[in-house]
C-alpha cells in the first residue's frame, strides 16, 4: 500500500477544516485562447497609459516601504502583498512594450513578455489583496499613486477576463438589471413607498424637476434601509425640493471596481442623465466610499465634458447645511471615533465634513491612531468584500480596525459608506467583536432639530 | 593614449553624453505620453503649488509611519548627503571641476570629509545588508538594484584607493600615479552614464513622480 499523499496537509487548528495551503486559485471569464487574453490586456493597459502612470512606473525605487503602509502585508508580514509587487506582471509589461528603452528590452532580451500564466497568479495580488485604499500612496518616498496604478490594471484583469467570479457576477449583475444586489427600479420604488409608509416620511419619486436629486447604494437599499428613511428625512428638512429618480439612483460603480470601463462609464451616465433630466442642481451622494470616486472625481470624465451640477457626498451636504443654517440638529453628549472611507477621504479630500458635522452635534470626537488621511481601511473596499476566498484575508487586516477603534474608549463608532458598514458588520460577527459601526446620516437625522 | 588621457577627454565626453541624452530621452518618453483632460470641478486650482508642496514635504516622512521608516530615511540621507559632501567637498574634485569649467569654490574641512567618506560606506553597507536580508526587499530587487548599487559604490571605492598615495600639492594636471587616478575617474564615468537609465534615475524623477501626484491631490483637496 502506498502513503498518503502528503502535498496537501490539512489543518487541524482552525474552525472548520481546511488545506494549510491551498493552491493559489483563479477565475476566468469566457473561453478564449490564451494568446487572445494576452493580447487584450496588452491593448487595454497601453491604452489608459497617461503621462502620470508612466511616471509612476519609472520612479521606483524599489525602497520597500509601501509595504509598511499597507494593512494586508502588515497584519500578514507576506512579502506579496507589498503594494509596488501587485504590479509586477504590469511594470513588466511597461517596461518591454511602452517605456522610454522598451526597444533595448526587447532586443536584448532583457525584460521577457508578460504571460497569461503571470496574470493568472497575479489576479489575487491585483483584487483579492487591494482595496485601492491609497494608504501606501501616503508613504512612498516618490509619491507612486499605487492605488490608481492598480485601477489601471484592473482594467487590463477585466479585458483579460481574468477577473474574480463573484466581483465579476456582481459588476455583470448591476450592468443588467441597475443594481449589484437586485434594487431594481421596481424593488427601489415598492421599498420606498413601504418605508415612506412606516417612517410617515415623504420621499418624492420620479419628479419632473428638484434642486436635489438623491442616490443611493443598493447597500442601504437592500440591507440598512433606514439610512434611505435618514436621506429623506434630511433633505425635506434642508428646504430644498429634491426627489428620487428610477431613472439612475444606484450610485455603486462595480463597473469600476472589477475594471470594465465601459459599464463604468454606462452606470455613471445613469446618475448623470437623471440629474439633467430634473435640472438638478446638486447631486447627494449617499453613504458610499467609491460612489465618490466614482462620480465626483471620474464622473465628468465619463460624460467628457464638466457636469452641469454639484456632486456632494451626504457628509459634505450636511455639513454644508449645518453651515448655512437650513439644518439644525440637538447636541449630542456622547464620545465617538470615526472610521474614515478611504475613497471620500484619503483619496476624495472630503475629511473635514463629516468632523464638521459632528462638531455641530456637539459630539466629542477621539480620533484612532490612524485617522483622516492616513486612517487603515476597514479592509472591504476596492471590491474586496465581494471576493469569499479573500475573507480571511480580510478579517486578518480588520484586527487593526478593531484594535484602533477599541483604543479610543468612544462609545459610539462610525463612518459614512455603508460597503465600510457591511464589511465591520462582517468582522464583528466573525470575530464576535463588540462594537457596532453606526451611520453618521442616520446620527444626525435622529437628532435634526427645528 | 594614456589612460587617464582617455578617461579626462573622450571618456569624460562619452559619458556626459550619455548621462544627457538618457535623462533627455527617458523624460521624454514619459512626456510624450498623453495626457486625458479631467472635467471634474476642481476643489482647488494651485496644482503647481501643490506639486511643489508634495515635492518639498515628502522628502520627510509622515508622522504616522515614522516608527516604521527612520532607520532607513535617515540611512539614506546619510549615505546621499554623505555623497554630496565627497563629490563637492573634496579639493581635489573642486581643482577637477575648476580646470573643466573655470568654477571653484571652497572645499569642505578635512574632518567632515572624513565624516562624510564614513557615512557614505556605512550608509551604502547597510543599505545593502537590508536588501540581502529583508524579505520585502529581496523580492522587490532586480539587476538595476545590484548594479546601482555596485555602480555607486565603485567610484568611493576607487577614490579610496586614490586617496592612499601621497597627495600633491595643487593637484596637478600630470599626477605621479596616473593609473589609479584614471581608474577612479572612470568609474565616476560609468555611474553618470549608468545613472540616466537606470534606477538612479530617481535624482531627477523624483520631482516628477512627486509633482504629478500632488497635483492630483492638491486638485482633489486632498492630504498627501
Ligand atoms: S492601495 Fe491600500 S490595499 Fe492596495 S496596496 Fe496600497 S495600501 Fe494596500
Ligand atoms: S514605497 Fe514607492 S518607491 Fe518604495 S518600493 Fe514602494 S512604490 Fe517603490
Amino acid at each position: 500500500m502506498s502513503a498518503p499523499a502528503n502535498d496537501h496537509p490539512l489543518d487541524l487548528e482552525s474552525p472548520r477544516f481546511s488545506i494549510e495551503k491551498p493552491a493559489a486559485r483563479y477565475d476566468k471569464q469566457g473561453e478564449r485562447p490564451d494568446a487572445e487574453r494576452l493580447v487584450a490586456a496588452q491593448r487595454a493597459f497601453g491604452r489608459d497609459f497617461g503621462r502620470a502612470a508612466a511616471a509612476y512606473m519609472e520612479s521606483c525605487i524599489h525602497c520597500g516601504n509601501c509595504a509598511e503602509a499597507c494593512h494586508f502585508y502588515l497584519t500578514t508580514g507576506d512579502p506579496k502583498y507589498t503594494p509596488i509587487w501587485k504590479l509586477e506582471p504590469f511594470k513588466q509589461a511597461y517596461k518591454r512594450e511602452a517605456g522610454p528603452f522598451a526597444w533595448v528590452y526587447r532586443a536584448l532580451g532583457l525584460k521577457r513578455a508578460v504571460t497569461v500564466e503571470q496574470l493568472e497568479a497575479w489576479q489575487e495580488l491585483v483584487y483579492d489583496s487591494c482595496t485601492m485604499c491609497g494608504r501606501c500612496t501616503q508613504i512612498c518616498p516618490m509619491g507612486i499613486d499605487i492605488a490608481g496604478l492598480v485601477g489601471l490594471a484592473r482594467h487590463a484583469m477585466f479585458e483579460a477576463g481574468l477577473v474574480p467570479h463573484e466581483l465579476w457576477a456582481v459588476a455583470e449583475r448591476a450592468e443588467r438589471e441597475g443594481s449589484p444586489l437586485g434594487a431594481t427600479p421596481k424593488v427601489l420604488s415598492e421599498r420606498l413607498e413601504w418605508l415612506a409608509d412606516d417612517y410617515e416620511v415623504e420621499i418624492p419619486v420620479d419628479q419632473p424637476e428638484a434642486e436635489v436629486l438623491a442616490t443611493f447604494s443598493s447597500i442601504e437599499i437592500m440591507k440598512y434601509p433606514e439610512s434611505l428613511v435618514a436621506t429623506a428625512k434630511v433633505l425635506n428638512r434642508s428646504g430644498y425640493t429634491w426627489t428620487v429618480s428610477t431613472r439612475g439612483y444606484e450610485a455603486t460603480n462595480f463597473g469600476m471596481l472589477s475594471g470594465n470601463v465601459a459599464w463604468q462609464r454606462s452606470m455613471s451616465l445613469k446618475l448623470i442623465e437623471a440629474a439633467i433630466a430634473c435640472k438638478a442642481k446638486i447631486l447627494v451622494l449617499p453613504e458610499c466610499g467609491h460612489a465618490y470616486s466614482a462620480l465626483r472625481w471620474q464622473g465628468a470624465n465619463m460624460l467628457g465634458r464638466p457636469l452641469p451640477f454639484r456632486v456632494l457626498h451626504i457628509s459634505e451636504f450636511l455639513a454644508e447645511s449645518l453651515r448655512s443654517g437650513r439644518l439644525k440638529v440637538r447636541p449630542l453628549a456622547m464620545a465617538a471615533a470615526f472610521h474614515d472611507p478611504c475613497q471620500i477621504s484619503r483619496r476624495g479630500g472630503a475629511t473635514s465634513a463629516p468632523r464638521e458635522v459632528l462638531a455641530a452635534l456637539g459630539v466629542e470626537l477621539r480620533e484612532t491612531k490612524d485617522a483622516g488621511a492616513r486612517n487603515f481601511c476597514c479592509g472591504g473596499g476596492g471590491g474586496v468584500v465581494t471576493i469569499h476566498r479573500a475573507d480571511p484575508l480580510r478579517h486578518k487586516a480588520f484586527e487593526i480596525k478593531m484594535a484602533q477603534l477599541d483604543a479610543t474608549g468612544a462609545e459610539l463608532a462610525l463612518t459614512s459608506c455603508a460597503n465600510c458598514r457591511q464589511t465591520f458588520d462582517d468582522g464583528r460577527a466573525h470575530f464576535g467583536w463588540r462594537r457596532e459601526m453606526g451611520s453618521l446620516l442616520e446620527l444626525v437625522a435622529g437628532q435634526l432639530a427645528d | 593614449m594614456e589612460l587617464l588621457e582617455f578617461a579626462r577627454g573622450p571618456g569624460l565626453a562619452i559619458a556626459l553624453a550619455l548621462f544627457a541624452i538618457g535623462t533627455v530621452w527617458r523624460l521624454a518618453g514619459i512626456f510624450r505620453r498623453p495626457v486625458k483632460p479631467d472635467y471634474s470641478e476642481p476643489r482647488s486650482t494651485a496644482l503647481a503649488a501643490g506639486a511643489l508642496r508634495a515635492i518639498v514635504t515628502r522628502m520627510w516622512h509622515p508622522r504616522n509611519f515614522r516608527s516604521r521608516t527612520l532607520v532607513g530615511t535617515l540611512n539614506a540621507y546619510g549615505y546621499h548627503v554623505g555623497l554630496a559632501i565627497v563629490f563637492f567637498g573634496f579639493a581635489p574634485h573642486i581643482a577637477f571641476v575648476e580646470r573643466l569649467t573655470g568654477l571653484a569654490w571652497p572645499a569642505a574641512p578635512a574632518w567632515l570629509f572624513a565624516v562624510a567618506v564614513a557615512l557614505t560606506f556605512i550608509g551604502l553597507f547597510y543599505a545593502l545588508m537590508v536588501r540581502l536580508t529583508s524579505p520585502v526587499l529581496r523580492l522587490l530587487s532586480n539587476f538595476d538594484d545590484w548594479a546601482s548599487w555596485a555602480i555607486t559604490i565603485a567610484p568611493m571605492v576607487t577614490g579610496m584607493a586614490v586617496i592612499m598615495l601621497p597627495i600633491e600639492q595643487g593637484y596637478p594636471a600630470s599626477p605621479a600615479s596616473p593609473v589609479p587616478v584614471a581608474i577612479h575617474l572612470l568609474s565616476f564615468e560609468l555611474l553618470i552614464a549608468w545613472l540616466p537609465f537606470s534606477k538612479l534615475a530617481h535624482a531627477f524623477l523624483v520631482f516628477v513622480s512627486r509633482g504629478y501626484t500632488g497635483a492630483a491631490f492638491a486638485r482633489k483637496g486632498a492630504d498627501l
